[in-house]
């Protein structure tokens, strides 16, 4: 498991030992990753960071058309593996989780203590905002960090 | 009143059973629920759906027949649990003051009209 900020790690390794998730992937409602377990590519990771916050995006504007609160989480049942992917809010903004896994949890147990961990990086994120915001000039430089710290190399 | 509602009735009228639910096995999601307030039953049905999925796995591996009936002790009370047909598994919270003999009786008894 890799984060990029450190007050992420604890409430997230709590949800992985607990829900026995696969894969997770934390991220902002615009597609950057804030933490990872179990990927192996960054690509991998840029790719599904991409994509779940374009679903997320997707569903909160069918939810708006039908003229209701967005939808608090979305499940795609498989026969080996399951994925979740559900937005919540942070005091650092709305983020995005997604997760991938098996029939030897539940659907049930992922939300449970995914819920708990939502708490939990309410409680932990720290009061002060983060200093820059992500500007075009250093977005590259900013990506390649971000993936070193997600993936150590 | 339906079947699932009825089952829910028979057991909340155990005195000392503060909820019961309906929960699905695999999934671990509510399917019907009579809860008193402060039980939590995202909580009790996603925890109990594995607990009992991975006992009949338990059993399994050992040979034996799954169980027809769970009863997980705490010091302020249980949870009971009685697997029913298509996955399907009544779960009770009661207090330390339950009924348990009735409170199981009923439970085997609606869990098996659950479908």
């Amino acid at each position: 498991m890799r984060a990029l900020e450190p007050w992420v790690v604890q409430p997230l390794e709590t949800f992985l030992a607990e829900s026995a998730a696969r894969l997770t992937l934390l991220m902002t409602s615009s597609g950057q990753v804030v933490a990872q377990h179990g990927f192996s590519r960054s690509l991998d990771v840029m790719t599904a960071a991409a994509l779940g916050a374009g679903i997320v995006a997707s569903t909160d504007e069918l939810a708006r058309l039908m003229g209701g609160a967005g939808f608090e989480a979305l499940v795609h049942h498989g026969q080996r593996q399951s994925c979740m992917l559900a937005a919540f809010a942070t005091p650092r903004g709305r983020w995005i989780g997604l997760v991938v896994f098996g029939p030897e949890t539940s659907v049930g147990i992922v939300r449970l203590f995914f819920d708990q961990m939502i708490g939990q990086l309410a409680a932990a994120a720290p009061r002060e905002q983060p200093s820059a915001p992500m500007l075009a000039e250093n977005f590259e430089t900013e990506l390649d960090a971000s993936l070193k710290a997600l993936f150590g190399r | 009143m339906t079947a699932t509602q009825t089952s829910l009735d028979r057991v909340t009228r155990v005195a000392g059973v503060r909820g019961a639910l309906i929960v699905s096995a695999a999934d671990g999601l509510v399917v019907a629920e009579q809860l008193m307030d402060g039980v939590d039953g995202q909580a009790a049905a996603a925890l109990t759906g594995s607990l009992v999925g991975r006992l009949a796995r338990t059993a399994e591996s050992a040979g034996l027949r799954p169980p027809v009936f769970v009863h997980l002790r705490g010091e302020a009370g249980s949870v009971l649990a009685a697997p029913g047909p298509d996955d399907l598994v009544l779960v009770a919270v009661v207090g330390p003051e339950a009924n348990l003999g009735l409170a199981r009786l009923e439970m085997i008894e609606a869990a098996g009209r659950l479908a």
